[in-house]
């Protein structure tokens, strides 16, 4: 330390003289080259690179998308019809954003079933857990209020609907909303703060991203079997094992957000949204973006104005508590006999919300809504609770090597072999 | 952090075929590599394509002007392209002042039939070469230099009636943008 140099392991001269006085290098061998991984990951482990590299494509699609919009009531829905047309590869950029925000979210709902299956919200990971709650309330803002930016009719009522959720707040609601549209409607002011917050959450996020990174190089991953790695055996360097695992991963990935930006770029839109805004007329059927089909079925399943905004908002909430309802040891639901299928049936009630609010809200549909919100409430708030306290988890593996050493699941007898020094 | 692993160099990986040939994995990376750099090539084109002039800026980069009505001596400024075009009905003195100059004796050697389609007018841009300041001299009450063409008030260049540069910091004459008469007094510029 009498330099007050790194002592840097690099030998290029280039990258030495760097790492001597600011170890970026090292640090980066340190958390993605050696960074020692649980060797067992699946395919689920993907969505985490899969998220942020969705992050980057979004930033940077939307840089170059803010070149060419005007944040005008009067200009907006042209600004955005002029890059489909005549902006040079307007058309595929922003496409690329559009579709990127449905990959986003089906990349991020993927990332937070795996944290929710393999129990990855438990200790000691729970604030790494309530940093991604966070990440996600400021992804669905960010995307509501780039869904306004093009000012065509579902954004429009998508922003006047939304915004009036705050109405719902007893005394203050009314005031509340005047001061998020600054008027007396979804206007050019709201317009103009939308775009400013849209551009700014962005950045936000990506530095909340980094606390959530740096959280779990804190912790290490957690891994389908949800045990502890107990000595090297159990891991295997970042890379290349889990950056080829993840390449593979994004390579999938690109062919899925290919295929919808080239042949199907409307398929998860509204063509409501191509007609320009209209304050005079409500389009007959309004829903948002299939991502919040879910939240917005719960809310209309409450048919109380105060009530339903609170139980949407709860459902979101109740994740950050998660932790602390679910005392289980037993993180994966692998050795969890009963919550493994009571989680699986949420997984299937979370799809029946997304279809329910889609549809419209009469009949069958919100009994429906209402007993789906049942049950997404009753597994976090009883059922988890409960079995905490009454199940019975299956044996769990001495150690990662030996179950995948040994192909798969819990040991069986005592005449495994020992565990392997290297792969 | 016991697996300290030098992918590159270790063999057992690679289906080695000789020391001089490389591993498998020497091969790999090559082509994983080679697809990253196409692959991030083929998306960083449309990014920067999207920077350039957009088709509604295109299709306005052409100017017709109507020059029936300009009087000999006098002068217009036409916007094209963003950017100021001086045309100017120059007087037979003007034409003579700008014919009879040593044509090597120029900073921009430039002959004034090479300026002009039609003797009387004058179309330049009206962009100082030097860095971008529209020149005086549009106005018969414009100072316009010792040499009757522009003055650009912003560093002191001098343009003669051919907008050749004569004194100043300006390096080359006024640019004669693409033109053409589309009938004895209409010109379309661009």
């Amino acid at each position: 330390m009498a330099s007050g140099l790194h002592e840097s392991s690099f030998a290029n001269p280039v990258v030495r003289w760097i790492d001597q006085r600011m170890p970026i290098f090292t640090m980066m061998q340190k958390e993605y080259g050696s960074f020692p991984t649980p060797r067992n990951f699946n395919y689920f482990w993907n969505f985490g690179a899969l998220a942020m590299i969705n992050l980057v494509i979004m930033i940077a699609t939307g840089v170059f998308l803010a070149m060419n919009y005007t944040a005008h009531t009067s200009l907006a829905f042209e600004s955005v019809e002029r890059i489909m047309r005549d902006v040079n590869y307007g058309w595929l950029i922003r496409y690329v954003h559009m579709n990127g925000a449905s990959m986003f979210f089906i990349v991020v709902y993927i990332h937070i079933w795996r944290g929710l299956y393999y129990g990855s919200y438990k200790a000691p990971r729970e604030l790494l857990w309530m940093l991604g709650v966070v990440i996600f309330i400021l992804m669905m803002a960010t995307a509501f209020m780039g869904y306004v930016l093009p000012w065509g009719q579902m954004s429009f009522w998508g922003a006047t609907v939304i915004t009036n959720l705050f109405s719902a707040i007893p005394l203050v609601g009314d005031s509340i909303v005047t001061l998020l549209w600054g008027g007396f409607s979804v206007d050019n002011p709201t317009l103009n703060r939308f775009f400013s917050l849209h551009y700014l959450l962005p950045f936000v996020i990506a530095g909340v991203v980094f606390l959530h990174v740096a959280a779990l190089h804190i912790t290490g991953s957690n891994n389908p079997l949800g045990i502890d790695p107990k000595g090297p055996q159990d891991t295997v360097p970042f890379h290349p094992y889990y950056t080829a695992k993840d390449s593979v991963g994004m390579i999938v990935y690109f062919a899925v957000f290919a295929f919808l930006v080239f042949f199907t770029p409307n398929y998860l839109g509204h063509p409501d949204n191509y007609i320009p805004a209209n304050p005079l007329s409500t389009p007959a059927h309004i829903v948002p973006e299939w991502y919040f089909l879910p939240f917005y079925a719960i809310l209309r399943a409450v048919p109380n104005k105060l009530g339903g905004v609170l139980m949407m908002f709860g459902a979101i909430a109740v994740l950050f508590v998660l932790p602390w309802l679910d005392r289980s040891p037993v993180r994966s639901m692998r050795f969890r006999p009963i919550a493994k299928w009571l989680m699986l049936l949420w997984t299937v009630n979370f799809f029946v919300l997304m279809w329910a609010g889609g549809r419209p809200a009469e009949g069958i549909y919100v009994l429906i809504a209402r007993l789906s919100t049942a049950y997404y409430f009753a597994y976090f708030l009883v059922i988890l609770p409960l079995l905490s306290k009454i199940e019975r988890p299956l044996p769990l593996p001495e150690s990662i090597s030996r179950a995948v050493l040994r192909g798969g699941g819990p040991l069986r007898g005592a005449a495994a072999a020992k565990p392997m020094e290297k792969a | 952090m016991a697996d300290t692993l030098a992918p590159s160099s270790s063999p057992s990986t690679g289906g080695a075929h000789g020391p001089e040939q490389g591993t498998k994995r020497d091969f790999l990376k090559l082509v994983t590599g080679s697809f990253a750099v196409i692959g991030v090539g083929a998306i960083a084109w449309p990014f920067i394509a999207s920077m350039n002039p957009a088709k509604d800026v295109l299709a306005l980069a052409s100017t017709d002007v109507d020059v029936g009505h300009i009087a000999e001596g006098q002068a217009v400024t036409v916007m094209w392209r963003g950017k100021p075009v001086f045309v100017r009905h120059r007087t037979p003195q003007e034409i003579e002042q700008a014919r009879s100059v040593d044509v090597s004796s120029l900073r921009d050697p430039e002959a004034d039939a090479a300026r002009v389609q039609k003797a009387p007018w004058l179309i330049v841009v009206g962009v100082c070469t030097h860095l971008g300041c529209v020149p005086l001299g549009q106005k018969p009450t414009d100072p316009r230099g010792d040499y009757g063409g522009w003055f650009c008030p912003c560093h002191g260049s001098e343009y003669d009636t051919s907008g050749r540069i004569r004194r100043g910091p300006a390096p080359t004459n006024l640019v004669v943008p693409e033109y053409a008469f589309t009938s004895d007094t209409l010109i379309r510029i661009g």
